[in-house]
């Protein structure tokens, strides 16, 4: 049983995808014989170059995708290069994971509500600062250029990118390379970017992939911040795919494939720079500059993860605010009335969704769960490491979701499958089960294989070795992968909305269809919701431990 | 042998159309489709993003379980065509009797495709017993969509109208006095100019936003009645003319100077509430009025109509042709023609949807409870709603919509 969990994980994830990708490749040229489109032609891809502010939507996906991840990458470099060790660094470790949990479009609303005209930070400063009287008429959410867009994406990707490289560095032993560093004189942060950040790079490069990918193609966070005239091409591509007149369906799915080949570009891109950053470094290496640079390193790394940590938090308490507030005129810093009426009314109905959103949640992560564990198991016993199948658990994080998801629906409509929560659990495994495998293999494989080897000789069987003596010594970094595959699913829309007809209600396709009607206290409501609802995951991974081995320090788990 | 297989080749098809007509519910036969209907779970996939609106779809839930034993669920979507596409999806894959989408709230543009693509079930609304009292024959608006006839394929729910609404504070002139708003779309330029970025229209391809150019353009234009035939039949170019110079003067003069527009009408509306709008526009009357009491207005919000009256249209429900609960889907297009649930919708304090049923020419009992609200401020005063003018052809909107486009995306 055990020797077929990596087969089985490579179809669940691998088939659907390609399913998806088949269908969004015959209408995107021209075949889809339920509209009357019975022969292959170039047509939809006249009509796709023909779109106004194609080219520019193209050039806004591919740079934004590019931009993000240069910046988050380097936010987290330098702050791992800076503060190792600080007060700062332990503080920052243990609100990665929270950073982490929140939704992608939790996180873009209160982004949203901070640096608009009309936010919170013109409404502190106004009118005794800047002497506005009314939201100043600047562009500053959804510019042309995709600013906010970008600024929106780092703040969620860099605690992601921060998790894999905390995750990754114990296997360098950075400190003592670090030391060794210091003892031929270099300044800490240099000897950190000098002899750690290129041994680290290659271990966190498929994370990065992922980073690139979704970046360039997220359509949530893009709808909230990102420009509208032309929008981002993910976003247009939804708008085709929804469009009354139908014939536009040609028209998306050649979007679609496009789509794919502006992530493809964006990575092959990203190949390109890493070659020319490497070449870069090696003679900044070489030249030996021991000091040079070191205070600006020492500031900018701590001042930049600051600035992204602590404009998640403001957003998320913008959120709060406006789910109390009463008319709120600008520029008054304040509401001038509070209540609580958004939450009365919204609370009938928040119980469904919710039950939804855990039953799906749990499920997907149950079974990602099982999945990893048994994979990673059969790792250990055949002693065969799966690097090359590495490539394919990141595949649903590298193929852009909209390229594939649509078609997928088409298979399973000829499959005869009904939209159930089992249907939407499956979609939801596309996605939680690399995030909780990736989470977890680490510290599986660092486990030291002398424990279960000290419990065979004492005459347990393999599957008891696993059971009482890997499991329960695994059971923090387990707990924590789990709550990371919960905080995956819950922040999922498209699939869910997609695979569910729309039946399933879950706390975020509630948030995001509320969106739609623009009240800022109703969404502040559902976002606050939304982005809280990961964080029970979070307690429980670190509360469980420590209450279950209160007596037995050593097996906690990271603090 | 090839004679016998041709002729059951042209046989197929209407065997297959025959057990599809056997399977559907006749509407005339109303007993047996309360028969039919009880026990039947309906999906109804309908835009979610205004609570008010999802709680009185959760009331009307309540209604028909008690009453026919029907159980509705809500699918709530951000999108009509969300639900259109679904349905395409079924019928591609195959599906042509067990689809998802039981009801759509729908109309204009949707309708026109759904209907063309043949995706729709019917004709039935004609012989929905409550339908007589919207009384089409004096109603004509409640049997046709964007000019086209629905012929039963979808029974009328609601109306709506472009109103505008305004901050009568910033309204307010020297002396303190309230200044008349602009009255048509001249007066609204010449306010724009002397007010730069104080007012806006949703960005296309938006329903509210289209609207809005539809409604200018049967002002501007002295070809208005091109407007109710299709496109193709007059010179799109020089009908809409007077439209882009119209623009074009209007643009540099709105919110972010025309360079971004709020996505949607409900984002126009919390433009209002920060302060940064002055003057806007709904396709729902009673909106500002319920926004006020939400708190998303400010209480110096005022509803009104221009002189020269703006669009309106009836929206409607439909059913597709492969949902496998029809007849319930009936049954709640039928309760939702009730005088109890359209007086209920009509409630400022539910929902405050205007009513599809000729109000005068029902019984007494039925039209005491239609009582409009007067004293809310921000409510639309009485009779405003009398100048409407009709949707043009469906194949405007496209066409301005592409139009719009071409001309100022990716400037």
């Amino acid at each position: 049983m055990l020797r077929l969990a990596p087969a089985l994980i490579v179809t669940l994830l691998v088939a659907p995808i390609l399913a998806g990708l088949a269908m969004a490749l015959l209408p995107a040229f021209g075949y889809l014989p339920a509209l009357g489109g019975d022969d292959i032609s170039l047509a939809p891809w006249r009509a796709l170059a023909a779109q106004p502010g194609i080219g520019r939507s193209v050039a806004i996906s591919f740079a934004s995708g590019l931009i993000a991840t240069a910046i988050s990458l380097a936010v987290v470099l330098l702050y791992l290069a800076a503060a190792t060790g600080s007060r700062l660094d332990r503080w920052i470790r243990r609100l990665v994971s929270p950073l982490l949990s929140i939704p992608h479009a939790a996180a873009a609303f209160g982004l949203a509500f901070l640096i608009a005209p009309s936010g919170l930070i013109a409404r502190l400063a106004s009118p005794t600062l800047t002497g506005w009287e009314r939201p100043p008429d600047l562009l500053i959410v959804q510019d042309p250029w995709g600013l906010s867009l970008i600024a929106g994406l780092v703040i969620k990707e860099v605690p992601f990118l921060l998790l894999m490289s905390l995750a990754a560095l114990p296997q360098l032993d950075p400190e003592r390379r670090v030391a060794m560093a210091r003892s031929l004189g270099y300044r800490p942060a240099i000897a950190w970017l000098k002899v750690v950040a290129p041994a680290l790079y290659p271990l966190i490069r498929l994370p990065v992939f992922a980073v690139i990918a979704y970046a360039s193609s997220v359509v949530d966070v893009a709808m909230i911040l990102g420009p509208t005239l032309p929008p981002t091409l993910a976003v247009s591509i939804l708008t085709w795919f929804s469009d009354p007149d139908l014939d536009q369906r040609f028209l998306a799915s050649a979007g679609a494939i496009l789509q794919l080949g502006v992530t493809a570009a964006a990575l092959l891109a990203w190949w390109g720079l890493e070659r020319l950053v490497a070449r870069l470094m090696n003679v900044w290496i070489a030249r030996g500059g021991r000091r040079r640079g070191e205070t600006c390193l020492h500031v900018g790394g701590k001042l930049w993860i600051l600035l992204a940590t602590g404009v998640a938090f403001a957003g998320i308490a913008g959120l709060a605010i406006y789910s109390v507030a009463g008319f709120w005129r600008f520029p008054d810093a304040l509401p001038r009335s509070m209540t609580l009426d958004h939450w009365a009314q919204a609370l009938p109905s928040l119980g469904g969704p919710l039950a939804s959103t855990a039953l799906i949640a749990l499920g997907s992560t149950l079974l990602a769960g099982v999945l990893a564990l048994a994979a990673l198991e059969n790792e250990q016993r055949t002693g065969r490491a799966a690097s090359k199948a590495l490539w394919l658990l990141y595949l649903p994080l590298i193929v852009p979701q909209i390229a594939f998801l649509f078609g997928l629906v088409v298979v399973m409509e000829q499959l005869g499958t009904r939209p159930t929560h089992g249907l939407i659990t499956f979609g939801h495994l596309l996605f939680v089960l690399p995030y909780v495998f990736l989470s977890l293999s680490e510290a599986y494989r660092r486990l030291d294989p002398r424990w279960s080897q000290l419990a065979l000789t004492l005459g347990v069987s393999r599957n008891a070795a696993f059971w009482r003596v890997r499991l329960p010594m695994l059971l923090a970094p387990l707990l924590t992968a789990l709550a990371v595959g919960l905080a995956v699913s819950i922040g999922q829309y498209l699939p869910t909305q997609l695979l569910g007809a729309g039946r399933v209600t879950t706390v975020t396709t509630e948030a995001v269809s509320l969106a739609a009607g623009g009240n800022r206290r109703v969404i502040g409501v559902w976002a606050l919701v939304q982005a809280c609802l990961p964080l029970v995951g979070f307690v429980i991974a670190i509360g469980l431990p420590r209450l279950l081995w209160s007596n037995r320090r050593g097996m906690q788990g990271a603090p | 042998m090839h004679a016998f297989s041709a002729r059951l080749a042209a046989l197929l098809p209407a065997l297959l159309m025959s057990t599809g007509l056997a399977a559907a519910p006749d509407p005339a036969d109303w007993d047996a489709v309360l028969d039919e209907a009880r026990g039947q779970t309906v999906y109804w996939y309908a835009w979610a993003g205004d609570q008010r609106t999802n709680d009185y779809i959760d009331w009307v839930a309540g209604r028909v379980d008690e009453r026919f034993d029907v159980t509705l669920e809500h699918v709530k979507i951000g999108n009509t065509a969300e639900a259109v596409s679904r349905v395409l999806a079924e019928k591609q894959a195959g599906n042509d009797d067990a689809g998802n989408v039981d009801l759509i709230w729908i109309n204009g543009e949707n309708f026109a495709a759904m209907k063309e693509n043949d995706l729709l079930f019917g004709p039935f609304a004609h012989a929905l017993p409550n339908f007589a009292l919207t009384r089409p024959e004096q109603n004509p608006e409640v049997v046709t969509d964007f000019t086209l006839p629905t012929e039963g394929y979808e029974s009328p729910w609601g109306r709506a109208q472009i109103t505008y609404y305004y901050d009568s504070d910033a309204f307010r002139g020297d002396s303190g006095e309230v200044e008349t708003p602009p009255q048509d779309v001249d007066e609204l330029l010449a306010w724009a100019r002397a007010n730069p970025g104080r007012f806006t229209y949703p960005r296309i391809p938006d329903f509210t936003g289209s609207t809005f150019l539809k409604q200018a353009l049967i002002e501007l234009s002295d070809q208005g009645e091109a407007l109710y035939a299709p496109v193709e039949e007059s010179d799109f170019a020089a009908v809409t003319a007077p439209l882009w110079d119209y623009l074009d003067a209007l643009h540099p003069h709105l919110w972010r100077s025309g360079r971004q527009f709020p996505a949607s009408g409900p984002e126009m509306r919390s433009l209002m509430g920060d302060g940064a709008l002055s003057l806007a526009f709904t396709f729902t009357p009673s909106e500002p009025a319920a926004a006020v009491a939400d708190y998303e207005l400010p209480e110096s919000t005022r509803s009104y109509v221009p002189k020269s009256g703006t669009l309106g249209n009836v929206h409607f429900v439909a059913i597709p042709f492969n949902s496998p609960h029809q007849a319930g889907a009936m049954v709640v297009s039928n309760f939702l023609l009730s005088p109890e649930a359209q007086a209920t919708k009509q409630d400022l304090d539910v929902w405050g949807d205007r009513t599809v049923l000729d109000v005068a020419r029902l019984e007494e009992a039925d039209r005491a409870l239609f009582t409009l609200e007067t004293s809310n401020p921000a409510m639309l005063p009485a009779g405003a709603l009398e100048r409407t003018l009709p949707e043009p052809h469906p194949s405007w909107m496209t066409a301005l919509q592409d139009a719009w486009q071409a001309r100022y995306i990716g400037q």
